[in-house]
C-alpha cells in the first residue's frame, strides 16, 4: 500500500533515505585500547588520542575492523580491499583532536542492499555504504547554571555509518529498515542496538514529490533516537513540506532537529550554515588493506541471518510468514522457540512465545536475552495443557504468578490446586445444574438462538472456578442440549 | 677539571669507559655552561636536577659494567617531544605551561640507552620556521655569529642546533619537516640527519605536518650521528606509520667503501640565486667524491621546482588539523570569554604566534570546498611525481648530493617581513621531506665571511648507513 500524503491540492510521496549510525560492540575504541563501558563515571575510560594529547596518534583496532566486515558481508554488500581514514575538520568541545576520523570517499564497505517486509510484501532496501567513524565525547550542560561540561567516555568509540539509497516511501517502510538493520546487527554481534543508551541512532533524510516527478529537496532530521520518534518525525516533516511547496514556497535543504515533546522538527542549521568539514585522508592511518583471507574466514563466521532463519522456520516448523518475522526478528527469541518447539506443536509454541511470553517480558520490561527465562519452563506448562492437565485459559490467568515462582508448571499446579475437571460425571452435573436454573435459555436455544450455546459454556466454566476441561464440557453440552 | 670543550659523543663515550671522568663531571660542566650562555637562548626549560639524578645513575651503571649505548652522555631535546613531568612548550604560548603525563618514543629511547637530558631546547614555534625567529620564547643567537652581527641558527631545531655548536651539550634531537634538522646543521656548522619517514616513531612528538614528521639528531661529527640515530630509532606499536623495516648497526657505516658508488648531482638544484661559495664547495664535494674513487653523474628531478609549493600545500593542510586541538578546553592557554566562539576566537587569536596563524590560514583554505582539487589534491599528485624523479634517479645512482641550503645563516632581523623568502631557505631540504627519504647535512666547507656550508646527502629509502658513509668521506676530505 502506498503512503501518500493528500495536501489541499495534490497527492504526496515521500522518500527517505536513513543514516543510521551504530556504535561498535567492541571492547575498546576505534582507535585506542580506553574501555567502552557505558555508565561509567565521566572522563574515567580516556586515552590519549581520545582526549587530543600533543604528540598523540590513532591506532587502529583490529577488532572493530572486523566487526564492520561482518556487518558489510550480512548487509550483502561489497567488501572494499582498500579503505581510506579521513579527519572531518570541526570545532566542537566534545571533539577533543579538533576533528573527527572518519571515512569520506573511500569506505570500508560499499554497495549493498537488506529485504523488509510489509504486509506479506518484500521490498528491497539499497544500501549505499558503510563505513567506520569515530564517536565525539558528550557536553553536559545541564550540571550548572554558568559552565557546560564535558564526558569524553564516548569520544573515539567506534561506530558504523550505514546509508541507506532513497529506497523507503514511508513511516513504516523506514521503521521495518531499522528494525530488520538492528535485527542483522544483533544477529552477528557487531552492535548491540541499544537505542536508549544511544547505541543506535538515525538521522533521517525527508523529501516529498508528486507522483512522476524528480527528487524533491530533502531536509535531514539529526539523531532521532528511538523508532516511534523516526516515524512521527518523518510524518511532521512531510506534511511540514507540503504545506511549504503548496503555498508557493520552496523548501530549504537544512539540517532539522526532532523535538519529541511537541512532535515536530525545528530547524538547526542552514546549508548556507553548514560547515565545511575540510574532508583530507588522514596522514597519521595508512590506508587500510583488508585481504581475501580475512574476508573469506569473517564469512564463515558469519551467524545464520534472520532472513535465512524466517525461511528455514517457514519451512521447518510450518510456521506462517508472519509468524515467522515476529519470532526470527530478535535472535534470542528465535533461539528459544527453537529449544521450545522440540517435540512440541509449532503452533502452539508460537502463540505461547508471542502471546503469552511477550506480553509478560514487556510487562518485566526486558528482552528475551536478559528475561532469563528457560524454555523448560514455558515447556512444562504448554505440555500440562496438551495432556488436559490444566486449560489454557487457567494457563493463561495464573502466567504471571507461574513466572515469578521458582516451581516447574506440575508442582505449581498442584499448588494452586489448578488441576482441570476432566471428569465427565462431575461436569454433568454442573451441566444439568446450569441447564435447570435457565430453563428459559433452554427453551431459546432450542428455538434456533445458537448463540446462547457460549452463555451455558460461560456458566459451567464460572461453576466449576475455571478447571473443567473446555473440550469435555463442549462436548458433553452438545450431548445434553441435544436430548 | 677535564676540558670538555671539543668533546663528541663517541670520545666521551670512550672518556667515561676508560673512566677518565664521571658523567656527573661531564653534565655539571655543561650545566655551567649553560648558565654562563643563556644569552644565546638555546634552552626554554632547564632540566638540571633531572640531569644530575640521570649522571648519577650513568655513573653507577658503568661502575657496575652495565653500560648502555649512550651511557652517560648529556644531550639537549628539542621542545617538541614530549617529556614525562616536564613542561613541553613546542615553542608556543597556547603550550606555556603544558607538562606532559607521557614520554615520546623518541625521548624514551634516548634514556633508555643512557643519555642525560640537559633541558628542553628552543624551537620555532610547531616547527614553523627557519631562523628560530617564530618562538614564543624569543630568538636563539647562532654562536657563529657577533655582537654586531648576531646570526639566526637557523630553525626549527635552533636551539638544538646552536646547543651543540656552543658546546652546551653533546648532541641533541630534531625534527624535520621540510629542513629543521638539516638548514639549522648547515647554518651552525653541524651534523644534521633526517632518517627515512617511519625510521623513528612519532609517538609524543607534538605534530606539525604528520606526513612529513621526522625525527633525528643534530651532532658534531657524523659518527655521532650514527650513535644517537641508533639509539632513536624503533618500531612503535604506537604509531601507525612507524616502520617494520630491520634496524640496521648503523656504525657499520665506517666498513661501508665509498669506491664504485655512482653519486647523483641534480641538475635541477642549480637554482638561480645559490650562493657562489656554496657552488664552489658543492664542486669541491664532488671532486672529494671522485679522488675516493665514486662514480659522479648527473641525475635529473624535474620537478624540484614545484617541490617548495607542494610543501607549503601540504605541510599547512595538515597543520590546520594537527593545531586544532589547542582550543583551550582542555589544557593550555585559554582567554577568557564570553561563549564558545569567544574562546576559540581568543584563546586561539593570542595563543598562536603570526607565522603558525598564517599557516593554519593557508593550510584551511587549500582545503576548503572548491579549492581542495585546486591546491590540496594537485599537490598530492606533484608529490607523487617527486617521489618517482627520485625513485627513477635511483635506478642510476645509490645516493645524491647538493647543497643544504642556497645560503649561509643570515642576520636576525633579516627576512621577516616577506614570508616566501623565509621559505625558500627550505628549497632545497623540501623535495626529501615530500620523498620521505634519509637526508643528512654535513659541514663541508666555509664562505668567504666563515661561515659554514652544509652539503647535502640524499639516500634510497631506509639506506642511512650510505649516507653515513658518504658523510664520513666528506668529514676526511674537507680538510678541517
Amino acid at each position: 500500500m502506498t503512503y501518500v500524503i493528500e495536501g489541499k491540492k495534490d497527492s504526496w510521496q515521500v522518500v527517505l533515505g536513513l543514516e543510521v549510525h551504530a556504535q561498535i560492540s567492541s571492547k575498546s575504541k576505534l582507535f585506542s585500547v580506553a574501555s567502552t563501558n557505558w555508565g561509567s563515571d565521566p572522563n574515567t575510560q580516556v586515552e590519549l588520542v581520545d582526549c587530543g594529547m600533543p604528540g598523540a596518534l590513532p591506532v587502529i583496532n583490529e577488532y572493530c575492523v572486523d566487526q564492520a566486515v561482518l556487518t558489510g558481508l550480512s548487509l550483502n554488500a561489497e567488501i572494499k580491499k582498500l579503505s581510506i581514514f579521513d579527519r572531518k575538520n570541526y570545532f566542537y568541545p566534545d571533539l577533543p583532536q579538533g576533528y573527527q576520523i572518519s571515512q569520506f570517499e573511500h569506505p570500508i564497505v560499499g554497495k549493498g542492499h537488506i529485504n523488509i517486509e510489509i504486509e506479506g510484501k518484500v521490498k528491497k532496501i539499497g544500501i549505499t555504504r558503510l563505513h567506520l567513524e569515530q564517536d565525539a565525547g558528550k557536553s553536559l550542560h545541564d550540571q550548572d547554571i554558568k559552565n557546560s561540561y564535558i564526558d569524553l567516555n564516548r569520544s573515539g568509540c567506534a561506530l558504523m555509518e550505514i546509508v541507506s539509497e532513497p529506497d523507503l516511501n514511508s513511516p513504516i517502510e523506514a521503521a521495518e529498515y531499522v528494525k530488520k538493520l538492528r535485527s542483522i546487527l544483533r544477529y552477528i554481534g557487531s552492535c548491540d542496538g541499544n537505542m536508549e543508551k544511544g547505541n543506535l541512532r538515525a538521522d533521517v533524510n525527508v523529501s516529498v514529490k508528486r507522483e512522476g516527478e524528480k527528487l524533491g529537496t530533502r531536509c535531514e532530521i539529526k539523531n532521532v533516537n528511538s523508532i516511534k520518534f523516526i516515524q512521527q518525525a518523518i510524518e511532521f516533516e512531510a506534511k511540514r513540506q507540503v504545506n511549504i511547496i503548496e503555498n508557493g514556497e520552496k523548501i530549504i535543504q537544512e539540517t532539522r532537529l526532532f523535538d519529541p515533546n511537541k512532535c515536530e522538527t525545528r530547524s538547526m542549521r542552514s546549508k548556507e550554515e553548514s560547515h565545511d568539514y575540510r574532508y583530507f585522508p588522514d596522514p597519521d592511518l595508512p590506508p587500510l588493506i583488508i585481504s581475501d583471507e580475512k574476508v573469506n574466514s569473517l564469512k564463515e563466521k558469519l551467524p545464520e541471518l534472520p532472513d535465512e532463519k524466517k525461511d528455514r522456520f517457514m519451512r521447518e516448523f510450518n510456521l506462517s510468514s508472519y509468524d515467522a518475522e515476529v519470532i526470527v526478528n530478535d535472535k534470542d527469541t528465535a533461539l528459544f522457540f527453537e529449544k521450545l518447539v522440540k517435540g512440541r506443536d509449532s503452533k502452539v509454541v508460537t502463540n505461547w512465545i508471542t502471546g503469552e511470553v511477550f506480553s509478560y517480558l514487556k510487562k518485566i520490561n526486558k528482552d528475551m536475552k536478559n528475561s532469563g527465562i528457560a524454555p523448560e519452563k514455558i515447556g512444562s506448562l504448554i505440555d500440562l495443557i496438551v495432556d488436559e492437565k490444566i486449560s489454557n485459559r487457567q494457563a493463561k490467568e495464573v502466567f504471571h504468578e507461574y513466572m515469578k515462582s521458582n516451581d516447574d508448571a506440575t508442582t505449581f499446579i498442584e499448588k494452586k490446586g489448578l488441576v482441570q475437571l476432566s471428569d465427565q460425571s462431575e461436569i454433568n452435573k454442573i451441566i444439568d445444574k446450569v441447564l435447570s436454573d435457565n430453563p428459559k435459555m433452554v427453551d431459546d436455544y432450542q428455538n434456533g438462538k445458537d448463540k446462547l450455546f457460549g452463555f451455558f459454556i460461560g456458566q459451567v466454566m464460572k461453576i466449576s472456578k475455571g478447571k473443567a476441561n473446555p473440550k469435555l464440557v463442549n462436548e458433553l453440552l452438545v450431548k445434553r442440549l441435544k436430548e | 677539571m677535564n676540558d670538555f670543550e671539543n668533546l663528541s659523543i663517541s670520545s666521551a663515550i670512550e672518556g667515561l669507559a676508560n673512566k677518565n671522568f664521571t658523567s656527573l663531571e661531564l653534565t655539571e660542566f655543561f650545566i655551567k655552561k649553560i648558565e654562563k650562555n643563556k644569552d644565546l637562548n638555546c634552552f626554554i626549560t632547564s632540566t638540571f636536577d633531572k640531569a644530575i639524578e640521570m649522571a648519577k645513575i650513568s655513573d653507577q651503571k658503568i661502575k657496575e659494567n652495565e653500560t648502555r649505548s649512550l651511557e652517560g652522555i648529556p644531550i639537549g631535546m628539542k621542545d617538541l617531544f614530549c617529556t614525562n613531568g616536564v613542561r613541553t612548550t613546542a615553542g608556543s604560548k597556547i603550550l606555556e605551561n603544558f607538562v606532559p603525563f607521557y614520554e615520546s618514543t623518541v625521548s624514551n629511547n634516548l634514556w633508555n640507552s643512557g643519555a642525560i637530558m640537559l633541558g628542553k631546547t628552543n624551537m620555532d614555534e610547531f616547527a614553523m620556521g627557519s631562523a628560530n625567529t617564530t618562538s614564543f620564547f624569543g630568538n636563539v643567537k647562532n654562536p657563529l655569529g657577533s655582537k654586531v652581527k648576531e646570526l639566526v641558527p637557523g630553525g626549527s631545531s635552533g636551539g638544538s642546533a646552536s646547543a651543540v655548536s656552543s658546546g652546551l651539550c653533546l648532541g641533541s634531537t630534531g625534527s624535520d619537516t621540510g629542513g629543521s634538522i638539516r638548514q639549522p646543521a648547515s647554518f651552525c656548522g653541524l651534523v644534521g640527519l633526517k632518517p627515512t619517514y617511519g625510521r623513528c616513531s612519532r609517538f609524543g612528538m607534538i605534530a606539525f605536518a604528520s606526513s612529513l614528521d621526522q625525527a633525528g639528531p643534530i651532532t658534531k661529527t657524523v659518527e655521532d650521528s650514527a650513535l644517537m640515530l641508533q639509539a632513536m630509532v624503533s618500531f612503535d606499536k604506537k604509531d601507525s606509520t612507524s616502520s617494520r623495516q630491520s634496524i640496521p648497526d648503523f656504525s657499520d657505516f665506517k666498513k661501508l667503501s665509498i669506491k664504485g658508488k655512482r653519486i647523483g648531482i641534480p641538475k635541477e638544484y642549480m637554482i638561480d640565486g645559490l650562493n657562489s661559495d656554496i657552488k664552489k664547495i658543492w664542486d669541491a664535494g664532488i671532486s672529494w667524491f671522485k679522488s675516493e674513487g665514486a662514480e659522479i653523474l648527473e641525475v635529473s628531478l624535474p620537478h624540484t621546482k614545484s617541490a617548495l609549493p607542494t610543501y607549503y600545500i601540504i605541510a599547512p593542510a595538515e597543520a590546520s588539523a594537527n593545531l586544532a586541538r589547542y582550543d583551550g578546553i582542555r589544557y593550555g592557554f585559554r582567554h577568557n570569554a564570553d561563549d564558545l566562539n569567544d574562546l576559540y576566537q581568543k584563546t586561539r587569536g593570542l595563543g598562536f604566534g603570526k607565522e603558525v596563524k598564517r599557516r593554519l590560514m593557508i593550510g584551511t583554505y587549500v582545503l576548503s570546498a572548491g579549492y581542495y582539487d585546486a591546491y590540496y589534491l594537485k599537490a598530492l599528485k606533484v608529490r607523487k611525481l617527486i617521489s618517482q624523479d627520485f625513485e627513477d634517479s635511483f635506478q642510476k645512482c645509490d645516493l645524491i648530493l647538493t647543497p643544504t641550503t642556497p645560503n649561509v645563516a643570515f642576520p636576525i632581523g633579516e627576512k621577516q617581513t616577506n614570508p616566501i623568502e623565509m621559505y625558500l631557505n627550505d628549497v632545497l631540504t623540501v623535495p626529501a621531506s615530500l620523498a620521505g627519504l634519509p637526508a643528512m647535512s654535513v659541514p663541508s666547507g666555509f664562505n668567504s665571511e666563515k661561515l659554514p656550508v652544509g652539503l647535502q646527502l640524499i639516500g634510497k629509502p631506509f639506506d642511512e648507513i650510505s649516507v653515513l658513509a658518504a658523510g664520513a668521506v666528506i668529514e676526511e676530505s674537507r680538510g678541517f
